[in-house]
């Protein structure tokens, strides 16, 4: 155990800021009246913002810090990055999602949310990376079922708990297991122990905490909460849990897959390679006959998390970076979809596609926009969705996985086609509502253009953030 | 730092499809002189080019490089040489007659010429391109509007369906040439997806013909070789004229010449391999195109099937890897290029005045537009090869491409042999669309039909001028293409 320092308070200053931000937020609620608490939304984001400018800012460093539970570095930040950016677009699209109750509580419960996220993010300790999950993850089942007199988001929140504390008990397990082995909670010493560890209990090991961070990701088996999950709950949030709280298990997964488990670098590649392309087809065939656009959403986020696995799986500085960069395409490309979703909600009160029709003619600029989040999705250029897929196939052929490539590349003609159905129901089917535009509200419209712009300059001039990112990467592998 | 000629073709109509999609949707005089305008300039800009291109010189001319995304080695670098720049000229040609035969869309304009002019600046894109990566960006991007273009204002009984089947189709298409592409990228070693250093790659033999195929002919889909056309009847007749204009006219050329500048040149000892096969699938596609196509009822249909059939042509000639059998390709796909789109924007006019494409009910047309009939004959005479046209010394130079080539296997001159039937049948169905539509009785009921408009008589003049022009002068276009053909010849083994 290396010795306490003061000094080592500023690598988790943003996390701090964090906590500092859930407070003021708490307490501005009390004396907010009831009509205005929609402004907390701005507290939030302008907070966020100020958090991730300083995230940004502030260099990474290599070395853990308190005795090893925490390693701020640059893949760590990246990671962080990408969650307060989704913190920060996902608060101020909740500020106009009509069936939400705006109070002080969802924005600290988000940003509690997001606080677990940072820390799974930089985790390398057992405990450490559990206490993560777990901020993370009772923060989003209370925020999944938050319009509690909506029957459906009660029931989104039950299944997501259940479901949440089922993984969370079998990685509990695995990590238990792991403690037992090693007698420490340290990565570095776990894994050192594992090499010399019989193959058939590191493999029940790596299995059982896999299905925790299984359940994160939504990949195939651990999906079957999604759909259901995302439906249910309120809009934004559903943006935020097919966002961050699977980046965050990408990030964990990492991690663990690079600190902790190399003993088994030759085994789980094979096994990711399966659960990829199972995930990847499913999910996609899943989305087709969907008739929900969040639904749709859902499965078609099952499926870019296996597209995302190919990266995992890849690794080395090429892999790794294209996972990053593709969630954070993914992140700026899913919220904006999302947040269309939650002004047509808002507006209409449904979420069905065939009450889509004819949105280009209601409000071209909003049908214009979900066109190029859901083209950006199936990766159509010009759009950072093409770039990101491009960087994760890349990754995958140059580490030999030809065929999970394939597969993932036919996978996204499926893709396309129920991507393209939503596109045709907003442009070619006529509805007798035509007149009636949708209402576009500041802080949303303020989301779309940034998901817009950012979708296409990530598209672009996609050099400039790969080559941060790359950076960062490196350090793990030098 | 030079004028970046080829990156103000490409981009112009880019950013006036950024104009025209903020336009607000009621401005419809406005974004169609926005978008005449734009598509003027473009065209301008490409004659220009292919004016000053430097003969004496030859080689890739106009090139630009810039570095775009170093990590994987791609760099936005552009450049035409003889066989791309008649391609650029007959996009910049397309496009702009395109918008004028458009005139009279009345749903959103706007956003129809947005769309259009997406498809064109990937067209333009992928013929510039000297770098792998941005071919294979352009081309997505060339491809996908289509599908807004056909499923909004295309033919409401096929459009959904047509739509999404040339979508998929060319999508899938193109993803498999995307794997052989990056096969190629890591095989090649160079971190580098720059087209002129990748032909010097020099990568295996066994390399190239287990991933020959799949780059061919995923780029292939596009070029509608058999038996990977069905989008392309379907999706043409089910597009809107400027679309169908863009589609068959350049955006066919576009998968052609992918399928030459990534297969063949940097595939060379696996298109020697596979070509002698593959010739056998274009010929299904003159020979059966060309009977399908005097088979149908629909007018539309009729040139939908017609260019599966010279795009057949057009792949016959690559097969051939002669010099002469090349030169002919190229000039194949600039010919049939404004050939079609002059067919299309034609069979647009008819159906506008007549709401029906059905052949046995139409007849005398050559009475309410003239020009209109003559425009489609002379059309018709460079489809049938008549000599003084350009078809006819394309498709002269493929056949004595195929005699050339006799060494590369023994079926050869037999291919050549059926192949020639294939212009007897496109010679039976032009002369029967003209004589059916455009000659005989007209009927009562279409008597008193408007004739078409000036803008449409300026877009049809420019076509038949090309068409004339290169009849009569073939050596403005057969002298350009031959520099390129040369360097591609060289990548072959000197042919």
């Amino acid at each position: 155990m290396g010795t306490f320092d003061t000094s080592q308070l500023l690598a988790i200053l943003p996390q701090i800021l964090l906590v500092v931000l859930a407070l003021i937020v708490l307490a501005a609620d009390l004396g907010t009246p009831r009509g205005k608490k929609r402004s907390l939304g701005i507290v939030t984001a302008v907070g966020l913002l100020i958090v991730l400018i300083v995230t940004l800012a502030w260099p990474e460093t290599t070395e853990p810090v308190f005795g090893g539970a925490l390693r701020v570095d640059g893949v760590g930040k990246a990671f962080q990055a990408i969650f307060l950016l989704s913190g920060l677009l996902v608060a101020l699209i909740s500020m106009d999602f009509r069936p939400l109750r705006q109070d002080g509580a969802y924005y600290a419960m988000l940003l509690f949310s997001v606080l677990g996220m940072s820390l799974m993010a930089a985790a390398e300790d057992l405990v450490m990376l559990y206490v993560a999950i777990e901020i993370a993850g009772i923060s989003a089942y209370v925020l999944v079922g938050y319009m509690r007199e909506d029957a459906l988001s009660a029931e989104a929140g039950v299944k997501y708990l259940l479901f949440g504390a089922f993984s969370s008990t079998v990685m509990v397990y695995g990590l238990s297991l792991l403690y037992g082995i090693a007698g420490g909670t340290g990565y570095g010493r776990v894994a050192a122990v594992l090499l010399q560890t019989p193959f058939q209990l590191a493999m029940v090991a790596f299995l059982l905490v896999l299905v925790g961070f299984g359940f994160k990701v939504a990949m195939v088996p651990m999906h079957f909460w999604g759909p259901d999950t995302y439906q249910g709950a309120p809009t934004p949030i559903t943006a935020f849990i097919s966002v961050a709280s699977k980046a965050a298990g990408f990030a964990v997964l990492a991690r663990a897959l690079h600190f902790l488990f190399p003993a088994l670098n030759n085994d789980w590649p094979a096994l990711l390679v399966a659960i990829s392309m199972v995930t990847i087809t499913l999910g996609n065939l899943l989305a087709v006959p969907q008739r929900n656009i969040k639904r749709m959403l859902a499965y078609s986020s099952i499926a870019q998390a296996g597209y995302v696995l190919i990266g995992i799986t890849a690794g080395g500085v090429a892999g790794i970076t294209a996972v990053i960069f593709y969630l954070l395409v993914y992140a700026v490309t899913n919220i904006g979809a999302f947040s269309i979703v939650s002004m047509v909600a808002s507006h209409i009160d449904s979420d069905d596609i065939q009450d889509y029709a004819a949105l280009s003619r209601r409000s071209p600029a909003l049908a214009l926009a979900m066109m190029v989040a859901l083209l950006s999705l199936a990766g159509v250029p010009p759009s950072g969705g093409f770039v990101g897929k491009l960087f994760l196939f890349a990754a995958g052929i140059k580490a030999g996985l030809v065929p999970l490539v394939v597969v993932a590349v036919l996978n996204v003609i499926v893709a396309l086609y129920y991507y393209l159905n939503v596109v045709k129901v907003m442009y070619t089917v006529r509805s007798e509502h035509e007149e009636d535009a949708i209402a576009v509200p500041a802080p949303s419209r303020l989301v779309l253009v940034l998901s817009v712009t950012g979708v296409l300059l990530l598209g672009i001039l996609a050099a400039p953030c790969y080559n941060v990112m790359s950076n960062w990467v490196t350090g793990w592998f030098s | 730092m030079n004028f970046p000629l080829l990156s103000v073709i490409t981009f112009t109509p880019a950013l006036a499809a950024v104009v025209l999609l903020m336009l607000p949707k009621d401005r419809k005089d406005e974004a169609r002189v926005i978008a005449a305008v734009a598509s003027f300039f473009t065209m301008a800009l490409c004659i220009w080019a292919y004016f000053s291109y430097d003969r004496a010189a030859g080689g890739f001319q106009f090139v630009e490089q810039v570095d775009w995304i170093p990590a994987i080695g791609t760099t936005y670098h552009v450049g035409v040489d003889g066989i791309s720049l008649p391609l650029l000229l007959l996009n910049g040609v397309v496009a702009f007659t395109g918008v004028l035969i458009s005139w009279g869309v009345d749903d959103r304009p706007n956003l129809f010429f947005a769309f259009l002019f997406l498809v064109v600046t990937g067209v333009f894109g992928v013929f510039v391109s000297l770098d792998l990566f941005y071919l294979f960006f352009a081309y997505e991007l060339a491809v996908f509007p289509m599908y807004l273009l056909i499923s909004m204002w295309g033919w409401k009984k096929t459009r959904n369906y047509a739509a999404m089947k040339l979508t998929l189709y060319l999508l899938i298409g193109s993803i498999v040439a995307l794997v052989g592409i990056l096969a190629f990228y890591f095989e090649a070693g160079l971190q580098t997806f720059d087209i002129l250093a990748l032909r010097e790659a020099g990568v295996g033999g066994a390399f190239q013909k287990a991933w020959f195929l799949p780059v061919f002919l995923g780029f292939g889909v596009l070029a509608g070789v058999w038996p990977f056309h069905s989008w392309s009847p379907d999706g043409h007749v089910a597009a809107p004229s400027a679309g169908s204009m863009v589609h068959a006219g350049v955006l066919m050329k576009v998968g052609a010449y992918s399928a030459l500048r990534v297969g063949v040149e940097l595939f060379p000892e696996g298109a020697q391999f596979w070509l002698p096969y593959v010739i056998l699938l274009t010929l299904v596609n003159v020979v059966y195109g060309s009977m399908i196509a005097l088979a149908q009822e629909d007018f539309k249909y009729v040139i939908g099937f017609s260019s599966v059939s010279h795009m057949g042509l057009v792949s016959m000639g690559f097969a051939t890897m002669s010099p002469i059998g090349l030169s002919g390709a190229a000039l194949q796909m600039f010919s049939h290029g404004v050939m079609t789109a002059l067919f299309f924007a034609v069979v647009g006019m008819v159906y506008d005045r007549a709401h029906t494409r059905h052949i046995p009910d139409l007849g005398g047309f050559a009475k309410i537009m003239p020009m209109a009939a003559v425009a489609f004959i002379i059309g018709g005479l460079v489809s049938m090869g008549m000599p003084g046209f350009s078809g006819f010394i394309a498709e002269v130079q493929i056949f004595l491409g195929l005699w050339q080539a006799r060494n590369l296997a023994w079926w050869y001159p037999w291919v050549a042999v059926l192949a020639s039937t294939g212009i007897i049948f496109t010679a039976a169905y032009v002369l029967r669309v003209v004589q059916r539509v455009f000659f005989g009785k007209l009927k009562p009921e279409y008597a008193g039909l408007p004739g078409i408009s000036v803008l449409d008589k300026v877009a049809l003049g420019i076509l038949c001028t090309i068409l004339v022009v290169v009849g009569i002068y073939p050596r403005i276009i057969t002298g350009v293409i031959e520099l390129g053909v040369t360097s591609t010849l060289a990548l072959l083994g000197g042919g």
